[in-house]
Parts: C-alpha cells; structure tokens; sequence
C-alpha cells in the first residue's frame, strides 16, 4: 500500500515532550485539545467547519444500515495489520455483510495511562489508511485515558453508516435449501497470525492476518445483478460459528465439503502442531455468501477476478429446512460429521 | 512450514479401499482398542469408524492425559495457582478441567483462578516454563507437567537444566503416566473386551515398542504401532484384523515412518536421569502399580508438592460421572445418562468431555446431533 502523499509521517504531538499518553490527555484540558486537534483532526478530518459535538452527514433518503464493534486484540501490531485497521475493516465489513454501501465511521478510543504516544500515532495513520482503502470516512469520536493497568494499551469501538441501494432482503431468513454457499478465500490466516505472535509461541512463519474490507466485492457481486440472500463474514468462531448461527437462524440444514474449502499449506500446518480445527479460527477478510443455485457461477467468477477473491470456493449448500438448524460436512475420506459450534476458546493440546 | 503427508493420509479413495479389505476379511465380530486419545479425536472427526464394517468395534481407550489426571491433582493445581507469588504454567487444554469442588465454588478450575487474578500462563513447552522462571526471579514458576512418555523428555530437560542452572523459583506437579502397564492393567481386568490393540504411534517414537512383546506373550494379543491420520488407523486395523482372522498374536508396527524398534535411546536416557518409575492413580480407573513417572531424591528439591504446603481436600468427584468405564473401553458416551445433557464441554462433569483427545468431548463436538436423532 502506498502512503498518500500528503500525509504528515511523523507524530504531529511533541513526543519529546509527550513521550507517553497521560491521564491528562483525556482530562478535558489543554493536553486533551492537542491531542484531538493535533492528532485526531489532523489526520480524519475532511472539512473546514469548526469541531462541534456531533457530526453532521448528508444520506440519501432510504434504509442505511448502522452498527457497532469493539476491538480489544493483542498485540496491537501482528503481521499483517493492527488494531488500527482491524477496527476500521471490522465495522465497514459489519456493513457490507448487510449489502450497504459503508460512508461514515465514528472512533472512541480508551487509552491506558502511559501508552507509547508513538504507538498511538502508529495506529491512528493506520486507521487513515484503512478507511481511505475502504473508501470511508471518520467523522467523529472520543477520548478517555484510564489509570496505567486498568486497560491494555489501546481499546478502539468504532460505529459505522451506510447507505443500502440494493432491493435483496439479506439476512439468515432469506436462505432455503438449494441455496450455494460460496467462500472468498482460504481460512485460518488471522488466527494463527496472532497466535504466532503471542509470549510461548515462537515457531516462524510467514503467515500474515488476512484483514481486509470486504464492501467492494460484495457491492460488485450486488451490481452484477447476483441476487443474495445471505452473508456472513468470518470472524472469531471461524467458519463453524457462522455457518451454525445462520443455519440455526435460518432453521437449515447446511452441508459442506470438506475438500473444498481452501486452508493453506501453511495455516495447516500450525493446526496440526497446535490442535487446532482451522473451520474455528478466526478470520477478518473472509465471509460467505448464499446465492441461489442459478447465480452461483457468474458469481464466483465475480469473486475470482477481484484480489480479495482470488482462491472462492463453492464449499456447499443448503439442503433441507424445517430442521433445527445444523452444519454437517463430508470429511476428506468420504465420512460424514457434524460441524458443531466451539465451546469456549479453542485451547492448545498436550501431544 | 510446509505440512508435508498430511494430505495424502487423509485420501478418500484410498480409505474406502482399506475400508473395503477390512471388510472382506472380517468374518465374525472383533473389538479394537486404539489406545492414544489423538487417535479417538481422529477417528471420531473423520468418520474412520462409519466405514468399518458392523462387525469391527473401536473402543476407546485411556490414552488422555488430562482425563486420567487424579482429581485430588487438579485441586493441587488449583491450589498452587492461587497462590499470589505463583506463576503457574499449563498445557492449554488443563485449563477447564473441572476440580473436586462444586460448581457453586468459585475455584473450579484453573480458568476460574485466572479469572479471579491469578497469573496462569499457557505453554507449549516445560522449557517456556523454564524461561519464564528466568525472567521473573521473584516469582515462584510451576509448571503442571502432565503427559505420558511422549511429554516426558521435555519436562525432564527442564528439570536437568533447572538443576544445572540452579534455577530456584522453578518447580513442577508430576503427574506422568506410562502406557504399557495401563494397557496391562485393561487387559487383566475381568471386564475386558479388547481382542487387539492400536498401540500409540507418538509414544513409540519416543520408547521404542519392546516393552509390549512381554503383553503379546503373556495375553495373546495382537499389537500394532499406529499413527494418528485416517489412512494410519485404517491400515492399523487392518493388520490387526488379519492377525485375529488367522489367529496370530504378533507386535507389529504400522507406524513405519516414526518409530523405531528401540525409539529414541537419548529421550529415554534424559527420563531415567530425573525419573523413577513409581505407582500412579488414574482419574476414573485407580490405581495402577508403576504406573507412573516421578522425580528421583537428587531432583526432588523441583517437586512442588514439597515446595507448597497443600493440605489434602475431600474428594468428592460427580457420582453421575462414568469416566472411568468410559476410559476402559467398557461404555461409550453415549451410553452415559449425562452425556450432552447435564455434561457438556461448557459444564464438564469429568474431563474426558474437557479435552479435545476425550472420547466423551468427540463423541459431542463431532456426533452429538446423529445421536439425538437416531
């Protein structure tokens, strides 16, 4: 990704001065004003009205989808993204899970006393980035600093907009049997991403999180006419919690391939080591859509010809209603099993 | 990192063709215990035992280690880990293994002390353990060294380097168990129903399989060393079931590719440096003469046990618990009236439902709607 060029790099806050983040810079004070005009309205703002309280949006007239997500990950940095852009792609992916075209997000940040003020800085360009690649922008927000301890580091919610242009009725009650099921990438890259970057774990890989905003490619599939019924992206829980959420919603039956679904070499190879399922690690550029049998294939040509869709796959599809509601998949030697929902955390084995 | 031969372990078109030879040359019912609980979760995940003819029964055997772990262990554990000055250290899947005590109690597992702020770290090695004694010279490390012979070496590295080093905030819960005399143990029992073993492939890696020729000679059973991938496991029974079919009782090995005849002699050589051989108590089954692995005198000073002055709970496991017919093979979990009901992985009434190597946490993960529906 290439920096804008306009884009100051370095951290605007006299760190000299202000090394680290202080209770006073969320005291309402004068240090609090220079972070926020200095740092936050320097690098998110897109007007030249004076700050106020609430920002003002101009929507269309018609439904808009609005939501919210918290984002507490450690480490803040791991290979391939931080808190920063995950925050940013967590919510505009929120949105384009509904179809809606994402437009504005707001940022409430939580602060622990003592937080490196280059660590912040760090993760506010990336959230510029972020919303500048997902097309999106950051309107408003907040501040608080807690006492040192009371937090880790950095806690980030951010809340999104958007506008929703399309006629489908997208959500788990649209789905009925014969509906295909169709994946955008391989599994598995964020969880272990960080996993391999948590204290004990040391082995090396070159797996990078797959985090990425997904509102481009479903607003493709959308113009090209495909009609959706559903979708879902895959986030902690992996594929097995969302496919059990929507097949449970939906009351469905849902039966996948086990062959079919792309986990790379190398994300296979630390479930192994870990004993880890990769159908229940976590995700942040992945989703799955449901479309009907007639559309499946000018769709997965549509998902195969943009980057985030490189590796789709029809994994399965939706085979009975009137069920309980449950996920089962043809193993890789021919057998049947149920793919049920995870209890708790996914916990390393003994041997 | 590559994951070279998994794939071609998992292949369909060749599972059915053992799955079709197992089943031409089984005439009349057999029983097979796979010992190692990796195998159970394998089995049960990939669906082994739906393409085995009706007439070959799987039962699982003890091959846990966080089932088998004795309770009065885990409250130990829990113990410790309360402790303020403690850092105590675990394998991940230790964690939610319920204790002694209620669920009304709030200590009632590890996770629970967590939770409530005690500092429990989970490792991939005894040797992170180590290092984390290093780091923090002011805390007292323990680490719950909990495993059969395949996780031993490991912990007796850290114990040898810890007493090298004179590391002395480092010590370690012992609850090491061995898998010749459990197997032994199932065998004598006068409810035993096992015609052939699937020996664990990983622990012969480490201990060589000349300790169970005395087995095949004593029981007249047959033995085959077995991997943990579907194609290993079909293949195992195979030759197992050609032994029963032609009346052999012979040890032989499946797991060509791993394990050696005299298994690895430096990883045998580190355990009988800090280890004895002792009598152990298995959750669920009792006890089991030598049975067990524990720190020899000269490295007794790293035995938390001595270390930590815990004073002995009441025992009190749930009555409604069958773990131990469960880790004999004698009752699947399904046959237990708990099962998915009033036990689950989120409220464990033993800890054959807690690990991912329980038969009982399989049967549920994996099989708990075909059961319900049938």
């Amino acid at each position: 990704m290439s920096e804008p060029q306009d884009f100051i790099l370095s951290c605007p806050i006299p760190i000299d001065k202000y090394p680290r983040v202080l209770l006073a810079h969320g005291g309402g004070g004068r240090l609090m004003h220079q972070l926020i005009s200095q740092m936050f309205l320097a690098t998110f703002s897109h007007s030249d009205r004076a700050p106020h309280d609430a920002a003002e949006i101009h929507l269309e007239s018609g439904r808009i989808a609005f939501t919210t997500d918290s984002y507490v990950v450690q480490p803040l940095f791991f290979p391939g993204g931080d808190i920063g852009m995950l925050a940013v792609n967590g919510t505009v992916n929120d949105l384009a899970m509904s179809g809606a075209r994402p437009l504005y997000l707001s940022a409430g940040f939580i602060l622990e006393e003592g937080l490196p003020m280059e660590t912040l800085w760090r993760v506010v360009r990336s959230m510029q980035q972020a919303a500048q690649t997902a097309n999106v922008q950051i309107v408003t927000g907040d501040t608080k600093v807690v006492d040192k301890g009371k937090g880790d580091g950095i806690f980030i919610n951010t809340a999104g907009v958007g506008i929703i242009e399309h006629d489908c009725a997208i959500a788990p009650q649209s789905v009925q049997p014969g509906d295909v099921l169709l994946l955008n990438g391989d599994l598995g890259r964020h969880g272990i991403a960080i996993m391999t970057q948590r204290e004990g774990l040391a082995f090396e890989t070159s797996i990078e999180s797959d985090a990425a905003p997904l509102a481009s490619l479903v607003l493709e599939l959308l113009d090209a006419g495909i009609e959706i019924h559903c979708l879902r992206d895959l986030t902690r829980g992996g594929l097995s919690s969302a496919l059990n959420e929507i097949a449970q919603a939906a009351c469905v039956k849902i039966e996948i391939d086990e062959s079919s679904i792309p986990i790379s070499a190398e994300v296979q190879g630390a479930c192994e080591i870990l004993g880890f399922d990769p159908l229940y690690v976590a995700n942040e550029g992945r989703f799955v859509a449901f479309i009907p049998p007639e559309f499946a294939q000018t769709a997965i040509e549509i998902m195969r010809s943009h980057p985030l869709g490189k590796s789709a796959q029809i994994i399965g599809n939706v085979t009975e209603n009137k069920t309980s509601g449950f996920v089962a998949m043809k193993s890789k030697i021919g057998a049947q099993r149920i793919v049920d929902m995870l209890s708790g955390e996914q916990l390393p084995r003994i041997c | 990192m590559t994951m070279k031969f998994v794939d071609e372990y998992r292949n369909a078109n060749a599972a059915r063709q053992y799955a079709r030879a197992i089943a031409a040359s089984a005439t009349q019912p057999w029983t097979i215990m796979e010992i190692c609980g990796g195998q159970t979760h394998s089995i049960v995940k990939f669906g082994i035992d739906e393409l085995l003819p009706p007439e070959i029964t799987l039962i699982h055997g003890p091959g846990c280690p966080v089932c088998v772990t004795p309770v009065e262990l885990i409250d130990k554990a829990i113990a410790i880990a309360s402790h303020p000055e403690v850092i105590f250290c675990s394998f991940g899947d230790m964690l939610r293994v319920p204790g002694s005590r209620g669920a009304e109690e709030q200590e009632r597992d590890l996770l629970a002390v967590k939770a409530k702020g005690g500092d429990i770290r989970i490792v991939y090695s005894p040797l992170d353990a180590l290092k984390i004694a290093q780091a923090n010279p002011h805390k007292q490390v323990v680490f719950f060294a909990v495993g059969f012979e395949t996780t031993a070496p490991a912990t007796a590295m850290a114990v040898y380097q810890a007493a090298r080093q004179e590391i002395n905030n480092f010590s370690l819960l012992v609850s090491h168990v061995l898998v010749p005399p459990a197997m032994e143990a199932i065998l004598a029992s006068p409810h035993n129903r096992v015609q052939g073993f699937l020996a664990a492939g990983h622990v012969c890696t480490v201990m060589g399989y000349t300790q169970y020729e005395p087995l095949v000679q004593k029981y007249r059973i047959p033995i085959v060393v077995t991997g943990f991938e579907p194609l290993d496991i079909l293949q195992g029974v195979y030759m197992c079931i050609q032994q029963l079919e032609s009346g052999r009782s012979q040890l032989e090995n499946q797991y060509v590719r791993s394990v050696r005849r005299d298994g690895n002699a430096a990883a045998q050589q580190l355990i009988r440096e800090v280890f004895e051989i002792a009598s152990r108590k298995w959750r669920g089954i009792g006890e089991i003469p030598q049975s067990g692995l524990e720190l020899r005198q000269k490295y007794a000073e790293f035995d938390a046990r001595r270390r930590f002055d815990i004073s002995s709970f009441a025992i009190a496991e749930s009555p409604e618990c069958i773990s131990g017919q469960i880790l004999q093979g004698i009752k699947k979990p399904y046959e237990c009236a708990a099962f998915g009901d009033r036990c689950t992985p989120e409220h464990p009434l033993g800890a054959p439902m807690v690990s991912s190597e329980g038969a009982c946490a399989a049967y549920y993960r994996y099989r708990q709607r075909s059961l319900v529906t049938k």
